[in-house]
Formats: C-alpha cells, structure tokens, sequence
C-alpha cells in the first residue's frame, strides 16, 4: 500500500502512530513491509491456503464474534440437500460440468427458498425464473456474463438453525470446508512459517470483536488469480466471522489501480453492468422490462426497488421518449450475447479482424496480459482510436512494436488506421474522482488544457452531438436509440466544453418537477423520476455539488460527512446497522457508530445509518411485505435478499459457494489440498500465441521452475503513460529491472545490475538485475522457491524504456470477473540478454519444445 | 533538561532584520518515511529544478544518489542486515555471500573502495543466525528524505564571497541566482556536501551558478509549508517553527527508544554541536554515515581565526626572509 | 601510525563534495605565490641597487599576477560576474579577503612593473611630470606590493583550508607555511633565471630558504594530519608531491652549488619553478581525492566523536 498508494498509506501510519499492528502480506519485502510490524512474504497464488487458514483458526478455536455470526450472517441457515462440498469431490464442488468447464450453480442454494445474488453473476437462473426455455445464451458464450446485485426469495424464508449444530448449516458446511486449511498446510503451501502464521492469526483475533476491528487492505495482488474473486470471498468471510464488516475499523478495502476506478465501475465501463449495478441484458428471446427484472432483482432488499433504479436509468436516458407504453425505451439497451470482455475481444479482433476500438487512458500494448496478443489484435482493425497523454506504445505498435523488430509484422502490411488523439488531464477539466470507500470529490478545472488535448466529456459529448446530426431525419428504427437519447448538455469556455457538473445533476436526478432529487429513496417505477445512476442520488442534493464540499476534518465530526459525498446517501460505512447489537445498542462504547435510539424512535449515530431509519430493532416484517420493508429490524445487510452477510454464496459466482485453494494456472507444485489443481471454471485460452507451462509435477515443468510476479513502484504509474514521458519520475527509477534473492543470481550466475533474461512460453524479455535480501527464497512443500519480482512499468517509449513484463503473461482467467492471472506464474530466468530480431522466435519455441509444450498443456480436463 | 534550554534564538535575529519571525526548518522522522519520493518530485516541481540523469544506480531504489545543484531532496534507501526494533521481516536467507555482491557492485558506476566497506548492500547474515534454517534473516530497509542542513553556522555562506547566499528573516539560507558568480568556494565549504555548481549547457536556467535548497522561501514568504514537507503524506517531513519542532522530535526519540527501537536518535538538533544544531533535523535509526551523512560535522570556519593567524604569521615569515636575504647581502657588503 | 579503520558509508559515496575548481585554481595558486615573491624581490632589489634583478621581478610579478587573474575569473560559473566579489568585503571568506588583497596588490604590482617601461618612453614624456616621478612611483608602488606580496602568497593556504575537504582542512596549521615557502623557492627561482648571477645573490637565498620552509612545513604538516595523509601519498596527488619534493631540494641544491654559474642557476630556477607547480596542484589534487572518499571524512569525526565518548565515559 505505501509503494502504491502513498498517499492513502498516510491513514494507515497515523494508525499506527495510535498504536495498530501493521501486518503486511507480500512475495516481496516492498516500501510497506519496511514500516509494517510484521512481514509475512508468501508464495504468490497461494493466499487463500494462508487466508482459509485464517478461517479454520477462527472456527476451531472458536474465536469468531458468536452474537453477531448468528445474527447478522446466513451461518444458521441451512444448505441444501444436494450440495457436495470439495471435501466430498475432492475439489470439486456439486455440479460441475466437466465437459465445459463450467459449473450449474442450482445445487449450492438454502434449504427451501432460492436467492438471488445481490452481486455477480445473476441472471444464472434466468430460465427458471422468467420461465423461458433454456437458450444458448445460458450456456458458456453468455451465462454468468451478467454483474450486479439483487436478490429474490421465491418462495419462502430459508430454513435456519440458530444453534449452528444442523450439520448442513452454513456454520458447519463452512467449518468442515475449511477444516484441512491447517498452519501446517499454510507452511507447505504458502512457505509461512506455522510460528509466523501463528503470530498473525493471533493479532488479527485478539484485535476482533466487540471492542476492537480489524481491517483488511487488498489491491490487485488479490484480484489476479484465476481464482480471484475468491480470494476476496476469503477475506470476506473472514471478516464476517470476525464481525468486521460494517463497524467503524473494520471492513475489507479495496485499492483501485487508477483515481476513480471505482468510479468506473459505479457507472461502468464494464460490459456486463448498467450504473449502479444494475445487470446488463441478455439477448434472451423476447425478453422485457418486467422479465429482466423478475430474473435479476430480489423481492427483499432494497435489490427490490430495482424497477424504480431501472426505470429512473431510462428515464435518465430517454427522457419524454420514455413511456411506460414502449417500457420505457428498454429495448433500447443493448444486449449481452457473450463475454464482451476485453480479452474475449482481443481474440475476437485476432481471429476476425475488422471494427474499431476506442483505447482510452489505457495502454494494452503493456499494461494487459499477453501484450503481443493486444498489438495483434489492434493491428487487425479498421481503426483504431487512441486517447491519452502522450504517444504511448499502443499508438504506436504499427511503426517500432516488438512484432516490427522480430519480423512478425511489417508496417506496410497493417491495414488498421490509426488515429491519436490527445488527452486533457485532469487539472485541465472538472469532474469527480470516486475513491475506494465510495467517496465522491470534485475537482475543478485549474487550467484550460494545451493545444489540441481534450477531456474525455469533451470527446464524447461533441462525437455524439456529430453523430446524431449525421443521422438527423433517419427513419432506421435502429437509430432511434441514439436520437431519442437526452444530449443537450451546456458547453463552456474556449473549446465548448460540456458542463460537467449538469452531467453530475443528471446522474443525482430529477423528480416529476425537474427539481433535484435527494436520496434513491424517493425514486420511483412510474416514470415520474429520472436518475443516471440510483447509487449517486443525492450527490446533487438541494441543487449543490456535494461532492465538491471541503469543510477541514478538524472542523468537523471525526466520520467527516462533509468532506465531499459518500455513496449510497452519503454513508462513510455501508451496512453500519452491523455496529450495533440486534437490540440496536453499540456492541461497545469504543466502537459506538450508529444506535437505535428509543426515545426518538429511530436510528441515529455518527454517520447516515444504512437502515431504514424508524425501522424498529424489534421489526418483524409482515406477509407480502417487499424489498427492504420484507428485511427484519435485525437484518443489516440490506442489499441481501435475506438481508444477511453471506458466509456461504448460495448464488453469483460461478466457481463455487465457497472458497478453496487451487494452484495458479502455472504453479511449481501440485495442489496440496485437492487432487483438482486449478480452478475449475477458469477461463483458458490456448492457442498458438497464448500457451500455458505444464505445472506440478508434469513432465516440462521443470524448464519452468521459477515464480515471477508483477507489481508496480511507486515511482511510476501503471502502464507508464503517466510517468516514464515525465523527467521527474523517470529519473527515479529509470530503467526496468528483476528484483531476485542473492541465493537466485548465485543459482543462476545473475549478477547485480547486470542483465537478466526473463522467460516464459510467450516470449523472452530482458531486464537489468537487481539483487536484494527483500527477495526471499521459501521453502514449499520441502523445496527451496525463488520467485521473481517484475515491476511492469516499461515499455519501448518515453524517456526511460524497456520490455514490458506483461509479454510474458498468458491469458488465463477468473471465470467471474474474467481478469487476468498476472500475479503468479512460472517462468526461467538466464543471465545475458535476450536474443534480437527472429532469434528471439526461435529461442522460445526452443523452451517451448524442451517443455513439451502443446495445445492441451495447462488446459487438460483440469484435473490431474 | 527542559526544552527551554533548547530554544535557539533565529540566528536572524543578530543580522539587522527587524523583529524577525521564528526560526522556521525541518524535522524529518525517518522512522515513518515510505520512500516515495514524493518530496523530491514535489522540490523539483516546485522549483523548477532540472531532472539529472537517468542512470540506474543499483543502490536499492535510490537513483537520485545524492543531494546535488539539481538535487535538493534526496530518499536515501538502506539495506541492512538488521533488525527493525519491534518488526518481523521474516526473510530466509542461508549465508548470502556479501563479498560477491558487492563485486556485482564494481561494474556500477559508484567508486569502489580499497577497505573493507559496508555498502549498505545485501550484506552478510549476522554471526548466530548461519545455517539455522527456518530462522528469520535480520533485515529493516531503513528510508530518509535528506536536505540542506540550514544550519545555525552555515559554512557556505560564511565563505561566499560575493554575498549571494544569504541568511533570511525565517533564519533559513538562500542562494541568490541573480548575485553568484559561480566561484564554488561553498561547494567544498559545506560539511554535508549539500550545494553544489549546476553543470549543463550554457544559458540553461542556473547553470555555472550554486544551487541547493531554499526552504521554498517564495513559498514561505506567501505563508505556504515547502513543497516537499506539503507533500510527504505521512508526515515523515515535518515543518514549522524550529524550536517546537525540536520539542516535537525528542518526544518522538523517546517514544521510540521506549518502544525498543533503541537505535533511534536526533541528528542535527543540538545547539553545540560543530555547525551550532541545524535548521533541517533528522530522527535516524542509524549511525548518520549509514545514511550518508557526516558523524561529527563542524563548521570550517570556526576554526578560521586560527587559520588567520597561521597565515599572518607565513606571511610575517615571508616577509621577514625577503628582508634577511637583502640584509644579509648588505651586511656582506 | 594511522589504523586502518573499517567505517561505514552510504554506498561508498562521499559525503562531502570535491570542490568544482579545475587545474585554473592550483594554477592560480603557484602564480599568486610567485607573484607575491616576486614582487618582495623587485623591492629588495630596487632598494638594493640591483636594476637586472629589480626589471626582471617586477615583470615576473606582473606576468604571474596577470596570469593568477585570468586564472581565477577564468574558474567562474560566470565570469562576467567577477565584480560581483566587490560587493562585500567578508573576513570570514578567505577568497573576499583575498579578492580584496589582491586588489590592492595588483594595481601596485602593475604599476611597479610599469614603472620598468621608464627607459622606453620618448624623451618628452621622460621629461613630462608623469615621467620624471614614474621611477618613484614605481618604487613606492614596489615597496607596498612587496609589503602585501606575503599575504598574497600565504592567504591562498586560507583558501583551501577554510572547506570541510578533509586533507586541506586537516593541513590548516602548516599549509600557509608551505605555500610561502613554496612561493619564496619560486620567486627565488624565477630571480635565478632572469638575474646574472652578480646581481641574483638576495634571490638564491631566497630560493634555498623557501625550499627549505617549503620541505621542513610539510614533514611537520604531515606528521600531524592522521589518516587524510593517506591522499598525500597516494594517486595523482602522490605522484606530484613526489616530484615536488624532488624538483625543490634538487633546485635547491643546484642553486646553491651554481652560485657563480649562470646556466646551472637558470636550470635550478627552472627545477623550482616545477618544484612549486607541483606543489600546488598535488597538494589541490589530494584534497580532492580526499573529498571523493567517504573514509577521510567519517574515520576523523567518528575518532573524535570516539575520544569525545571516552573523555566522558566515567571510570
């Protein structure tokens, strides 16, 4: 966190200038380690051995929070009859699909009801639900493809049992699953010490409960796995047994890679979700309004309203063209017809060819797995679009890429057009940045911006002002869409710039009267409200910007409402009902938050209680209520359907209700808790340019006996657009280098700034060596493991150049959220450099050849 | 002893300007320094102070090397072989041969050292920890922001001969751009290696001209912190008045050495020592030349009444021998 | 005996920088040195009725002084700005002390100098009032630059020792004893080459005797420097100094047995001359190299801040 997020980090030292323990969990000793308490470096892709660790410590030795485990969580809820756990199919869970890789979640609901997730993937039961025949669009090219949350019980309340002893309570499916994820598998899997494990086990329990919370902190360390998701899911669990969600210090942050990266999942530039998490569509036959959300929302829950988000998004959009008559422009939306992810779409520009494609303060070129797989596919289109800073490397593959160089490509032979457009920053235009605790603040314009740079509302409003003048009086329903939209925002300033903060009015939304909504409350299914994003209502409240409001922490409470604006309705902690008891007190004085106050009858505190807010404590809700009003006084996780914290994951993600461990894609090592080695339900793609190592103790596997991980510095910024064109930061760290222990380059002949060859089935890249006692070898399983440290900055442009590590990086991915496995997989490191031009070629077919490398390695049947 | 005994008065004080504010300089705790840098992009940024070189150094993560005329915040890295008090690295290395590494470090560009020098590289494990595998590796990567020193008895200005630099009202001091003629005589004046003569080509801004740290004196003029201390986000660099800040700093020490980090120790904050305590004080963990820093520094010109005097006394000798040769001639005569 | 201590740096850099002057300063140094001495013999001599002696130290003065300026506006980052030096007058800035020694040495020395041109004027302008008083002017301005010669000489010792560059830091007691020897040795020597020997006796001595404080200064120098010696003797600097002491005593030898030989006294102003040269720039060369490693400076502070610790250290 301090070699990434400095700035955050300054939280985190005040912290524990107050007296916290700093635990940091790294393959590398980083900026963080040298100030935290307690480093515990691990071997990367095996944290949910040491986090399911975590877990079984807790519920062996009885240390979760008891009272608000079985009030506020679904551990006393039972799991159905049909469900088999990995225990029982060593590593599989219930209704796997071994031909497709895929898994039918029906098996993993409660007892007696069915759920909805109120996140991932939820439109897995579409046919069941809206009762439509299974359609292909169910199967692998669509199902799971849609994100978001809701949740609908259809029949019933699940069955419970409040003692926790039924053996098919989720308290007790959790702790016969995680029963075998012991410190001594922690110290064979991982190469943690059980001592050391101990030691953080100790300090994270005895630092949980009624007086204390624990926080955790994660980046993309966790998310890069093709197990991912769960990694988080671990995490969460944890933290729940422990009752670290909802209460002040508590909670699982994560850090985004960019500013306002959650912003940019909150109205997305993700294909599979609408803004608020509302799902995105699927192409199913004849499906409306009414269906989609039958299929995909809960009844309870506030997931429940999601007619009134939905319709109030189209209303947003379409404006008077949006009638309850024409269900309010739904067929508008486009629909999902598979994974329009960006790797899926890489494949698909490599295979097919054509189109276009907007790159967009992103630089695939070096930042995305695979790089050599982006600049193939990019060379394959009809143009191409690159906005951003300077001429980074993805404008200019066509002309010096690494394809040029080793003769794969000829300039003269690339037929996509190209064009360069370039970017204001962000002092240049107003906007907002959301941060990871979901906090909105404004920035302002300071300068206008240089030459011919552009914001990124600039580009798109005056595209689509064009575009719809060129098709001004088409009769082509197909155009009604986009001249039916509402794009009649004011510009300002020298370069006609749109006013930025009438699109943050649109979001907040409007009532019947066009005046400015104040809370996602008052929305409405009948047409009568709009609103662009139902999470964001209320940032725009009484016609303010209240994101833009900077009153000084010390001028105010310590929860600092006024310090720009939270969502949902500006809370600072979601589901913070969880800070008091069931009876509505606060779990203790140090951690009071927010409390039902008798006398007033309602919930009152430091920050916007997540709760209804006269909802008693004692509230029953009675038969036929619906959406938050069917949640109970004691049910703080009200986006849940069942309004509970869920232990166990009936539904949303499609590679298990619960976490295991699965070895990365390339892994040194069998699976030591499952004959399964990796996750089922990844996503592999092997093809020519995108070949996997053989693992464990497959033969070949050997030519590949090292892990490497990637990371940044915090010298640069990602993909280096941001740093290696600037002096200032390039001089700091100005060349690309491995980080390897003295017992690697004693091992491999690497000497200390000399150079390294690093080596993968994709490609070879050189690196300078600097070797470092922060890279610590581990024993695993009896053997020694060294792993190599790749900070992934570099690229061939800029004032300081490089290879870029992610040409090493196959295209592997986690079945939910299909991102790359970027944090671990093996590799070969030699000393010297690498060879030039197409020797380079022949110099990895030659590893691939020693390693028996074909079409089916790292894919088979994924079971060894 | 209270901190009242501490209080120096702004050496401003003594220089004609009238009623000057408090002493204004830095505390740097590098205890809690991440190195991030952020300090030496914010200086540059701020001042306008070119980059200078892009040269991987191989000396950790530091490639600035050194404070230097385009150079004014430095992020010194350590990697030590020992212990951070109270911290658990959990490092495993078995014998890491020291010796070769810092053979790696010959083909760098940093001079290698007939003696037997500790590099401050990977080093050898420490005597009782060898072979016991499983046995944590002592290891702390110690991090600190350097700067100028502004000391008290500032040897560069004392030597400077056109005026140029200069002692200002906050008791800071300052190179004027537009008064130096480049003679250098602060460069090897200065017993922190602080200022130096900016090199580049002709007409560059400052170039030929002594460049160091001004405490972003246009800065406080307008009542703002110095970019770099405005910058830190963990409070590593502090600003403010220098007598609270050396209040602040021996409360930090001793909260540290309570909580076992027994190495800790101020730098720069006594009144007596050789430079008269210094504007820029350091909470460090180490010995100050792990950090590159003097141990004992002393101002050079404390000991120039005696240099004079030495110098007279030459010149009397001269003198003296030029008349004997002559007299003695006469007398021969 | 020196220990040969094990010290701890940051990556072996230094700590303290080398100062940024080039071979213009050791070059300044022996000029300034000889112009001092020079200018101390044109005074003796014009006193002492020896007019070859006199012209030729006048001169020598001037060329040196000439030569010493170049040098010193030449060193700047902007020579344009040397005025700038003018400003302030410093005494804790050696080189202001010094700038304003030679301000008032140069124009004394240049018009002892031209006073030499009286011989050459046009028989009206010898005769014209300037002219008639040149030879007086030209003594008095002799004699003060002959008083100022020495503080010319000896102040650039100041110069060096007043920095934190340990081996010129460390030689502050003796060093402005062995620059004016230097200087007297090279003044002496240029007197050797430029006098016949009838009128060259006052500048022979003057050679021997500088040689000798030159030599005798910097054993005693030395003894007392600890372990910032060690440049002295080593690189560069070691070989200079080498051949400095060797070019010094063989010219003071020569000059001392050429006492009725012209050629042989010419050849042991030239050895000194070169014995001085290398003087100055050996000892410059080793503060430099002294400056560049961590050692000369951490190992002297660390032994004090040691003995400190001792001296207070009860029992």
């Amino acid at each position: 966190m301090a070699e990434c997020h400095p700035v955050g980090f300054q939280w985190v030292m005040e912290a524990k200038a107050k007296g916290a323990k700093v635990i940091h969990v790294d393959p590398r000793f980083t900026r963080t380690s040298a100030v935290a308490d307690l480093h515990v470096p691990l071997r990367a892709g095996s944290d949910i051995a040491l986090l399911g660790a975590l877990v079984n410590y807790v519920l062996s030795e009885g240390k979760e929070f008891r009272e608000y485990v079985v009030a506020y969580t679904n551990a006393a809820t039972l799991v159905g009859e049909d469900f088999r756990d990995t225990e029982d199919l060593d590593g599989l869970f219930s209704g796997y699909d071994a031909d497709k890789h895929i898994y039918d979640p029906s098996s993993w609901q409660y007892e007696g009801s069915e759920v909805a997730a109120a996140a991932g993937h939820r439109d897995a039961q579409y046919s069941d639900r809206a009762g439509e025949d299974s359609s292909e669009g169910q199967q692998r090219s669509g199902g799971g493809q849609s994100h978001g949350s809701g949740g609908p019980s259809i029949s019933g309340d699940p069955e419970r049992d409040e003692t926790l002893q039924h053996p098919r309570s989720v308290f007790q499916v959790l702790k016969r699953h995680f029963a075998r994820y012991t410190p001594q598998m922690v110290e064979e899997v991982c190469g943690v010490p059980q001592d050391v494990f101990r030691q953080m086990a100790e300090a994270i329990t005895a630092n949980s409960g009624r007086d204390r919370t624990t926080a955790f902190v994660y980046a993309v360390g966790w998310t890069h796995h093709t197990v991912g998701v769960q990694y988080i899911r671990t995490a969460a669990i944890l933290q729940t047994l422990l009752g670290n969600i909802g209460r002040p210090g508590g909670g699982i942050m994560a850090l985004r890679g960019h500013a306002s990266i959650q912003g940019s999942t909150d109205i997305p530039t993700l294909f599979n979700i609408l803004p608020g998490y509302i799902p995105m569509p699927h192409a199913h036959r004849h499906e409306n309004l009414a269906d989609f959300v039958q299929a995909d929302a809960g009844t309870k829950g506030y997931w429940g309203n999601m007619p009134a988000y939905t319709i109030s998004l189209l209303k947003s959009w379409w404006g008077d063209a949006a009638t309850a008559d024409n269900d309010y422009c739904f067929d508008y939306l486009p629909r999902l017809t598979g994974d329009h992810g960006t790797y899926n779409t890489v494949m698909r520009q490599i295979d097919e060819g054509g189109g276009g494609y907007f790159v967009v303060g992103e630089n695939p070129a070096v930042g995305s797995a695979n790089a050599k797989m982006q600049r193939r596919g990019m060379a394959n289109l009809d143009w191409l679009v690159v906005r951003d800073f300077q001429m980074i490397e993805s404008a200019t593959w066509w002309l010096d890429g690494p394809e040029i160089e080793t003769g794969e490509m000829r300039t003269e032979d690339i037929g996509t057009e190209v064009f360069f457009l370039p970017a204001a920053a962000h002092t240049e235009k107003s906007g907002s940045f959301t941060n990871t605790q979901r906090m909105l603040q404004w920035h302002h314009q300071a300068v206008e911006p240089a030459g011919d740079a552009r914001s990124e509302l600039w580009f798109y409003y005056h595209l689509g002002r064009i575009i719809r003048e060129k098709l001004a009086g088409s009769t082509d329903p197909r155009d009604r869409p986009l001249l039916d939209l509402t794009w009649d925002y004011p510009t300002e300033g020298p370069v006609a710039e749109p006013s930025a903060e009438t699109v943050l009015a649109e979001i907040n939304g409007r009532d019947a009267d066009g005046n400015p909504l104040s809370a996602y409350t008052a929305l409405k299914d009948d047409g009568s409200t709009s609103c662009g994003c139902w999470i964001y209502c209320g940032v725009y409240a009484d016609g303010e910007n209240q994101a833009a409001r900077r009153k000084p922490g010390q001028e105010q409470s310590w929860v600092a409402p006024e310090w720009g604006w939270a969502w949902p309705a500006n809370r600072r902690i979601l589901y913070n009902r969880a800070s008091a008891d069931p009876a509505g007190k606060p779990w203790s004085e140090r951690k009071a938050y927010v409390w039902w106050d008798e006398d007033q009858g309602k919930w009152t505190g430091h920050d916007v209680p997540d709760f209804q807010p006269t909802k008693r404590p004692d509230y029953q809700p009675p038969d036929g209520a619906k959406a938050e009003d069917a949640l109970r006084g004691t049910d703080p996780f009200i986006m849940q359907s069942d309004g509970k914290a869920w232990l166990f994951a009936p539904a949303g993600l499609t590679d298990g209700p619960m976490p295991a461990h699965y070895e990365p894609e390339e892994s040194p090592f069998e699976n030591a808790f499952y004959a399964q080695q990796s996750n089922p339900a990844r996503e592999t793609h092997s093809r020519p340019d995108n070949r996997y190592h053989p693992s464990g103790d497959k033969p070949g596997s050997d030519v590949f006996p090292y892990v490497f991980t990637t990371y940044r510095l915090t010298e640069h910024h990602t993909a280096g657009g941001m740093s290696r064109f600037q002096s200032y930061l390039s001089e700091l760290q100005p060349e690309f280098f491995c980080e390897i222990s003295p017992e690697l380059a004693a091992e491999r002949g690497l000497e200390h700034l000399g150079w390294a060859t690093i080596v993968t089935a994709r490609t070879a890249i050189e690196a300078r060596v600097l070797v470092t006692e922060r890279m610590t070898p581990l024993t695993v399983r009896g053997r020694t493991i060294h792993q190599v440290g790749l900070p992934y900055h570099w690229g061939s442009n800029g004032l300081t150049t490089g290879d870029a590590a992610n040409e090493l990086v196959s295209i592997a991915l986690d079945p939910n959220v299909h991102i790359q496995e970027t944090k671990a997989a093996t590799c070969d490191i030699q000393p010297g450099r690498r060879p030039r031009g197409p020797q380079l070629l022949e110099y990895v077919a030659g590893y691939r050849q020693r390693a028996g490398i074909d079409e089916l390695t790292g894919t088979e049947a994924n079971r060894r | 002893m209270t901190a009242t005994t501490h209080r120096s008065s702004n050496p401003a004080a003594q220089l004609g300007y009238d009623q000057p504010p408090a002493r204004k300089g830095f505390f740097t705790d590098t205890s809690i320094c991440i190195g991030c840098k952020a300090c030496e992009v914010a200086c540059k940024e701020w001042n306008m102070v070119p980059e200078d070189g892009l040269e991987l150094s191989g000396m950790s993560y530091d490639n600035t090397q050194g404070l230097g005329a385009s150079t004014w915040r430095h992020v010194a890295f350590i990697e030590q072989p020992k212990s951070l008090g109270g911290q658990e690295s959990n490092l495993q290395h078995e014998g890491v041969d020291a010796l070769a590494l810092a053979g790696g470090m010959a083909t760098s560009p940093a001079p290698s050292t007939r003696t037997q020098v500790d590099l401050g590289m990977p080093g050898t494990v420490l005597p009782g920890a060898e072979g016991d595998a499983g046995t944590a590796t002592p290891f702390r990567w110690l991090m600190e922001s350097d700067v100028c020193k502004h000391c008290t008895h500032a040897a560069c200005l004392d030597v400077c001969p056109t005026g140029a630099l200069f002692r200002t009202e906050f008791g800071t001091v300052v190179v004027q751009d537009d008064v130096c003629n480049g003679c250098g005589y602060c460069v090897p004046a200065c017993p922190y290696g602080v200022i130096e003569k900016r090199e580049g080509p002709t007409g560059n801004d400052a170039v030929g001209l002594a460049q160091k740290c001004t405490l972003c004196y246009d800065r406080l003029k307008g009542d703002l912190e110095p970019a770099c201390a405005k910058a830190c986000p963990t409070k590593s660099i502090q600003f403010g008045d220098l007598d609270e800040l050396r209040e602040r700093a021996q409360v930090r020490v001793d909260q540290l050495v309570a909580a076992g980090e027994t190495g800790a120790r101020l730098y720069g904050h006594d009144p007596d020592d050789g430079v008269g305590g210094t504007g820029a004080m350091f909470l460090l963990l180490d010995e100050p030349e792990v950090y590159g820093l003097p141990p004992d520094p002393v101002v050079t010109t404390r000991d120039l009444p005696e240099m004079w005097r030495r110098a007279v006394l030459a010149a009397v000798t001269m003198l003296a021998g030029g008349v004997a040769v002559f007299a003695r001639e006469r007398g021969n005569r | 005996m020196v220990p040969d201590a094990n010290f701890t740096s940051y990556y072996g850099r230094p700590v303290v920088k080398p100062s940024p002057w080039t071979a213009d300063i050791p070059a300044y140094l022996f000029m300034g040195g000889l112009a001092g001495g020079s200018s101390l013999l044109g005074a003796g001599a014009d006193l002492s009725g020896r007019p070859m002696l006199r012209r030729g130290a006048r001169l020598a003065a001037l060329g040196a002084l000439s030569g010493s300026f170049y040098a010193l506006v030449h060193d700047l980052g902007r020579p344009a700005r040397f005025h700038h030096m003018l400003r302030v007058a410093k005494a804790t800035s050696p080189m202001s002390v010094g700038t304003w020694i030679l301000t008032a040495y140069g124009p004394m020395a240049g018009l002892a100098a031209v006073s030499e041109a009286t011989p050459f004027l046009s028989r009206r302008m010898r005769r014209s009032v300037l002219g008639r008083r040149l030879p007086t002017v030209g003594r008095a301005a002799g004699l003060v630059a002959a008083g100022l010669g020495p503080a010319v000489a000896s102040y650039t010792a100041v110069l060096l020792a007043d920095t934190a560059t340990p081996t010129w830091h460390a030689a502050r007691r003796d060093l402005p004893l062995v620059f004016v020897g230097s200087a007297s040795a090279a003044a002496g020597g240029m007197g050797l080459i430029l006098a016949s020997p009838q009128e060259a006796g006052p500048a022979r001595r003057m050679a021997i005797a500088g040689a000798a404080l030159d030599l005798a200064a910097s054993h005693t120098m030395e003894s007392g420097m600890g372990v910032t010696v060690e440049p002295l003797h080593e690189g560069r600097a070691g070989t200079l100094l080498k051949a400095a002491k060797a070019f010094t005593t063989a010219g003071a030898a020569l000059a001392a047995v050429g006492r009725r030989r012209r050629d042989v006294s010419a050849l042991a102003g030239v050895s000194l001359l070169a014995g001085s040269v290398c003087t100055r720039f050996g000892l410059f060369e080793a503060g430099q190299q002294s400056a560049r490693d961590p050692r000369y400076t951490v190992v002297p502070q660390r032994e004090r801040l040691d003995q400190h610790a001792r001296a207070h250290t009860p029992g």
